[in-house]
């Protein structure tokens, strides 16, 4: 790593002003940036770590929706979401490994918005808003290709905001070595309408299937999907899969993810 | 240099770092506890596992400098009071969880934290949890058995030799 | 009854507390006081000239102590390698230099251009960040193939081309072959990868290097498997060191499998920049670094035939083998396709007319050395394999046809050179079977059928030479080294023992099973007795550990010195008794003398000999300490039978091992408990190789499996329990324990089983699929299902040549 700067504030308004140095950069929990850092492919010359801010951490809910603090691990949502939100506890309890879910936090993986992530799933397929210190982005909009988000510099997420769906699952299929999706699919089933997401697949990075939410949405079963495929077009192809091995990957989780829907 | 304080096996520990010291290195370096591995530079491995304020961490990925103040428990602090090995490190030898010992720190503190979470694990919780400790040597089973062990769970039906 | 002490024992292991304490003493954690730290400025490209290197801005960082670059090892040695083949033509191979940093020239994604050493290891990373090296990139060769066509680019410009050697074995076998293949009534031919491996111990290596100067004596701490013979070719070879100015200490390793057998630049470049700069100087390799510098293993692309008769009798086997060597020969390399591999084509079976041809080629990736089981494992998977095809083709069981085939009689001459002293394949094969439940699978694979997944069941044999030794064959077959082991048993005045071995473990438990003999030898307690390794300050000269060779070689070099301490004492014991030495007998740690009631104890006699006050001073010297040096006259056969069981899931191609079955023929077995643990080892990296590990190189060279992000390692959850059983033994008829070696059996007996289940499962599924190259990822298992493309740019076809269906 090159040398940096440490800074350890306690709300988020100090955080914002420690950000606003340029080249700061914010410090989840590291489970992205620090490994990052190690092969030296960032060299932030400060590092504003964001895990002493309570008002940023814990899994609320607020009427239909979950609030979940920017801050939040993934064990804590694992746990902690599993009675509101099934289909998010189930996604969060399969990000990585233990000691990466008590590290890694949701603010952390969404600013990232790496093709493989988890979370943009759930966010894209819940049509939740993303918080920041500053203001609130609805995940249409939120989300603008590989590690590319609507963030501007120094700007924190400090919440997410979730509605609860009736039904909803998210299916991981591991990439065999980095165990990130190589495909993941999140589907929510809403009164008004069915959201499927889908992660790791696309080098846009994640988007939303629109022809299995509307063969879904007026039938929400597997067999509904029946003839349906996702193109291969624009799928990312590499050592682990075909674009065309992507594409199909979509279709079988999607039907997994819509028959183990809870 | 930043100084940081830390207590690491019930001591207190102090020294100078860098922004960009890992807590590994801080262990490692300057607490002089070399028992906790380095395997790998993606996160992946787990050899370096600690408890950071009772959870499983890579300190591989924790700064040293975000510790301050933990409560952080390294496999040099293991072992019974009397020096005897403790339930899973007595298990991990009788049931040869173990070859070349590189990943075994990672893997006794990974087995600690899951049995702290979940007494009486079942095989395949074992398999899942240990997701993030790779071993080369074993191929696992002795160490899905020692677990298993000390967990206080029959063995029997796992082949044995 | 199981015994608790002695051969045969379960002993636990005495080291296992050090590990499980954090006491372990790995090269990483060793630091000597003022010690530098060295970072390597490697090569981002495949091939390249390099035009200039300007260090100006890098020697002014900050604490920088000085930069190293090729001009500085001008006139000093090489690496050297450690086996000459001799080609089809009479003709040595081609062996180009390999020198510590590039000279004029980069050749592979890795290699070590300049090195920075510097107070600390950040400093000489940042430091290397500031050398501008002027580098032409070249076109590199990486496909096999294309490196050998005319006009190809050059690996070493001064080698008449990529051709390392075109070996063909027996040669004079070649015609019969031919003619038994045309005369066949069936021939089945397949054509398969032996895919590139990384051996990924997961103790990345080290290497500290220390000179004092008062002495003028060097010292090199190095993550090794045979500190030995680091010390004797990085002395000789490379530094000119002579051995008695040279310690290599090896303490603990944290793994090893073949990929820490081999002498590095890095060990010679600490060694020779700690007396340069006179301070110590370390280097810790970071997980990325090993991946484009730690030797990598397999990478053979194989067409094999075999013929048989209308009886289902096997009449011939021919292979032609293309092997990459990598960009230069790392220390046994050009050994693994050939001797290690050629030589175990009969496998377990009678076949009467064997050829092979190996054609070695360089290309510009990471060297290819001996990994976990080295040549055995790419023998045994084309056999096996080819064989599981034919029973297919020609409809018949595929136990049946090995049985029908096995060598039944012992000992036995095999076409490719070797002989067999002892087996019994069939009564392994019978284990298995019963391990197996064959009778049971219908009924599983109905179950699996019922949550809509294909369940295959494979079986296969192998057969290995291990236990690496006669020196006198391996010197004709080319090796520039002997391949004894030693020991030295001392007994102190107190009766305890110390064993100082030249073998090494890393992982093996040495430190328990060799006790474990001496103990039994002696009828005295395991706890009396030390195992001393590692350090070639205060061992005998050894040889090391690979090849399964430690308890065969290493062990009985020790029985041969505990034998000459025994004689000895039992004539000390005979003049304290005043009997006559040849009615002393030995048990429970007394001597006595035969027909009376007279004893005396192991530890009195012990003391005897070092306070000689009655004792035979005229005859005998005192002291009791004996060194023997061992050397076989034969390689150990292990052999056995394995059985793999699987579900793929037809919608994605997963496949889930089900089931892992080994029957394994060691021998005589001194730790069941050690040597169970050996087989799962071995088994989960086959498995691994089988199913998902995959070394792969883009055409321009660049690595894209360089971390454990894209090179995938087994985890917990990718394996079963494994059963194993090595209650069929056949004890080795040449050594003096009767055991065979186990460490490499797992690797080399499971990737066929698996593959051959994941055929059955999907031709079960009506999926009549041939072959799939490993490793069978879920993308490739749906590709060859559906026949459609696997995966993308850059996979595995872009280096090895033919077979790669998907
Ligand atoms: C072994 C391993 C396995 C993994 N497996 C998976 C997996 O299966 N699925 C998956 O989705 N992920 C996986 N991850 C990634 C993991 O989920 C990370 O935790 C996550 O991607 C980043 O979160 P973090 O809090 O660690 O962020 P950091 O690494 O600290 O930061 C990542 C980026 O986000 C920025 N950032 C951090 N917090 C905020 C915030 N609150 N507001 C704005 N910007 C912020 C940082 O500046 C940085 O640019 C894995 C990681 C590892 C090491
Ligand atoms: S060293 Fe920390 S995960 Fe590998
Ligand atoms: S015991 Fe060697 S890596 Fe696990």
């Amino acid at each position: 790593m090159y040398n940096f700067e440490f800074e350890q504030p306690t709300t988020v308004a100090d955080a914002v002003k420690a950000l606003s140095e340029e080249d700061a950069q914010a410090l989840g929990g590291g489970q992205t940036l620090l490994p990052t850092m190690k092969q030296r492919l960032a060299m932030p010359s400060k590092l504003v770590s964001l895990t002493a801010i309570d008002e940023i951490k814990g899994v609320k809910k607020d009427g239909d929706q979950l609030v979940i603090g920017g801050g939040t691990t993934h064990g804590t949502v694992a746990r902690e979401a599993s009675a509101d939100y099934p289909g998010l506890a189930g996604l969060a309890s399969k990000i990585g490994d233990p000691a990466v879910r008590n590290r890694g936090t949701m603010g952390g993986s969404l600013a990232n918005n790496d093709p493989s992530a988890c979370y943009p799933a759930a966010l894209l397929a819940s049509g939740g808003t993303v918080v920041t210190d500053r203001r609130e982005i609805a995940a249409d909009d939120y989300f603008q290709g590989m590690f590319t988000t609507a963030l501007e510099e120094g700007e924190i997420i400090t919440a997410v905001k979730l509605p609860i769906p009736e039904k909803s699952n998210y299916q991981k299929f591991e990439q065999p070595a980095s165990r990130f999706p190589l495909v993941g699919v999140f589907v929510a089933k809403y009164a008004g309408g069915v959201r499927v997401a889908v992660t790791g697949a696309s080098n846009e990075g994640v988007f939303r299937w629109t022809e299995a939410e509307e063969a879904l949405s007026g039938d929400f079963s597997a067999s509904a999907l029946e003839g349906l495929s996702a193109s291969a077009e624009g799928m990312i192809s590499d050592i682990h899969g075909s674009s065309e091995y992507r594409a199909h990957l979509i279709g079988v989780m999607t039907k997994r993810a819509v028959t183990a829907a809870a | 240099m930043t100084s940081v304080k830390m207590t690491v096996n019930g001591k207190s520990v102090s020294g100078e770092v860098e922004g960009r010291t890992l807590l590994v290195s801080f262990l490692r370096e300057q607490a002089g506890l070399t028992g906790t591995h380095v395997g790998c530079d993606t996160s992946q491995c787990g050899a370096c596992l600690v408890h950071v304020n009772g959870d499983a961490v890579k300190s591989c990925t924790m700064l040293a400098l975000e510790a301050e103040g933990a409560d952080v428990a390294t496999i040099e602090g293991q072992a019974n009071a009397d020096g005897s090995l403790n339930v899973i490190q007595q298990a991990f030898q009788d049931h040869h969880g173990l070859q070349c010992g590189f990943c075994t720190p990672g893997m006794v503190m990974s087995a600690a934290a899951l049995l702290k979470e979940n007494p009486k694990p079942s095989e395949s919780e074992i398999r899942n949890y240990l997701q993030g400790n790779i071993c080369r040597c074993t191929g696992y089973h002795n160490i899905v058995k020692a677990v298993l062990a000390a967990s206080g769970q029959d063995v029997g039906a796992i082949a044995a030799e | 009854m199981p015994k608790d002490s002695g051969i045969g024992a379960s002993s636990k292991r005495r080291e296992d507390v050090r590990f499980l304490t954090g006491a372990g003493n790995y090269t990483d954690d060793i630091n000597i006081r003022g010690q530098a730290y060295v970072h390597f400025l490697r090569s981002d490209v495949a091939h390249g000239k390099i035009n200039g290197i300007d260090t100006n801005a890098a020697e002014a960082m900050p604490g920088v102590v000085r930069i190293f670059t090729g001009k500085d090892f001008e006139g000093i040695g090489g690496l050297p390698c450690g086996w000459q083949v001799t080609d089809r033509h009479g003709e040595v191979m081609q062996e180009p230099p390999h020198p510590v940093l590039a000279q004029g020239k980069v050749r592979h994604v890795g290699d070590p251009i300049a090195a920075v050493v510097a107070d600390t290891a950040e400093q000489a990373r940042d430091a290397v960040e500031a050398i501008e090296v002027d580098l032409e990139e070249l076109p590199a060769v990486i496909n096999m193939k294309e490196a050998l066509k005319e006009g190809a680019t050059k690996v070493h410009d001064d080698l008449t081309s990529n051709l390392c050697y075109d070996w063909g074995f027996v040669e004079e076998n070649k015609g019969a072959v031919e003619e038994a293949i045309q005369n066949a009534a069936h021939v089945t031919t397949l054509e398969l990868v032996n895919n590139r491996l990384v051996a990924n111990p997961m103790e990345p290596r080290v290497a500290v290097g220390d000179f004092e100067r008062g002495t003028g004596n060097s010292t090199l701490y190095t993550t090794s498997q045979n500190p030995h013979v680091i010390r004797l070719l990085m002395g000789a070879f490379v530094l000119g060191i002579p051995e008695h100015k040279l310690r290599v200490v090896a303490p603990d390793v944290g793994g090893g499998f073949g990929t820490k057998i081999f002498h590095y630049a890095e060990e010679a470049f600490c060694t020779f920049a700690a007396k340069a700069i006179n301070r110590p100087v370390k280097w810790t390799s970071s997980r990325s670094e090993a991946f484009i510098s730690d030797a990598h293993g397999r990478d053979h692309v194989t067409k094999i035939e075999l013929a048989l008769d209308a009886d289902n009798n096997f009449t011939a086997v021919r292979t032609e083998t293309h092997a990459n060597m990598g960009a230069y020969l790392s220390t046994f390399a050009p050994s693994v396709p050939t001797w290690l591999h050629g030589v175990l084509m009969a496998g377990n079976y009678k076949t009467p007319n064997i050829y092979v041809n190996v054609k070695a080629v360089f290309t510009n990736t990471v060297p290819v050395d001996a990994y976990r089981g080295a040549g055995r494992p790419e023998a045994t998977y084309q056999l096996e394999r080819v064989i599981d095809k034919a029973a297919r083709e020609l409809g018949v069981d595929p136990i049946a046809l090995r049985r029908q085939n096995f060598i039944t009689e012992f000992p036995y001459d095999t076409p490719v050179a070797v002989t067999y002293d002892t087996g019994d394949y069939g009564a392994t094969m019978d284990k298995l079977e019963e391990m197996a439940d064959i009778a049971g699978f219908a009924e599983r694979r109905r179950q699996s059928e019922a949550k809509g997944k294909l369940r295959g069941l494979g079986i296969n044999c192998y057969i290995e030479a291990c236990g690496i030794a006669p020196s006198n064959l391996v010197g004709q077959l080319g090796a520039r080294a002997g391949l004894y082991e030693s020991a030295t048993v001392r007994v102190n005045a107190t009766g305890g023992l110390v064993v100082m071995t030249g073998s090494h473990s890393h992982g093996q438990g040495h430190e328990t099973a060799f006790p474990q003999v001496i103990a039994e030898m002696i009828g005295i307690d395991e706890s009396m007795i030390e195992i001393v390794h590692g350090d070639t300050a205060n061992t005998p000269m050894g040889m090391g550990t690979y090849g399964s060779r430690s308890l065969a070689v290493g062990g009985s070099a020790m029985v041969r010195a505990a034998e000459k301490v025994i004689n000895k004492a039992k004539k000390i014991a005979a003049h304290l008794m005043e009997a006559s030495d040849a009615d002393i007998e030995l048990k429970d740690g007394a001597f006595s003398v035969a027909g009376t009631d007279k004893s005396v104890a192991w530890g009195d006699v012990c003391l005897a000999a070092y306070v000689p006050h009655n004792y035979p001073l005229e005859d005998l010297e005192p002291g009791l300490e004996e060194t023997a040096f061992y050397d076989p006259s034969n390689f150990t056969y292990p052999s056995g039978a394995y059985a793999c069981e699987v579900e793929v899931d037809p919608d994605t191609g997963k496949v889930t091992i089900e089931r892992m079955m080994a029957a394994d023929d060691f021998g005589n077995v001194v730790n069941p408990m050690i040597v169970s643990g050996q087989v799962h080892g071995g088994l989960a990296q086959g498995i691994g190789q089988a199913l998902l590990e995959n070394c792969v190189y883009d055409e321009n060279g660049q690595l894209l499996s360089a971390s454990y992000m894209d090179y995938a390692m087994p985890r917990a959850s990718d394996l079963p329990n494994f059963e194993v059983d090595h209650s069929c033994a056949t004890p080795c008829t040449h050594n003096p324990l009767g055991v065979k070696g186990c460490g490499e059996a797992g690797a080399i007996g499971s990737p066929p089983s698996v593959v051959n289940a994941v055929i059955d499962a999907l031709n079960s599924g009506g999926k009549d699929v041939p072959h799939i190259d490993m490793p069978m990822s879920p993308a490739r298992v749906w590709a060859a299902m559906n026949r459609a493309s696997a995966t993308g740019h850059g996979t595995a076809e872009g280096r090895s040549l033919g077979g790669a269906s998907g």
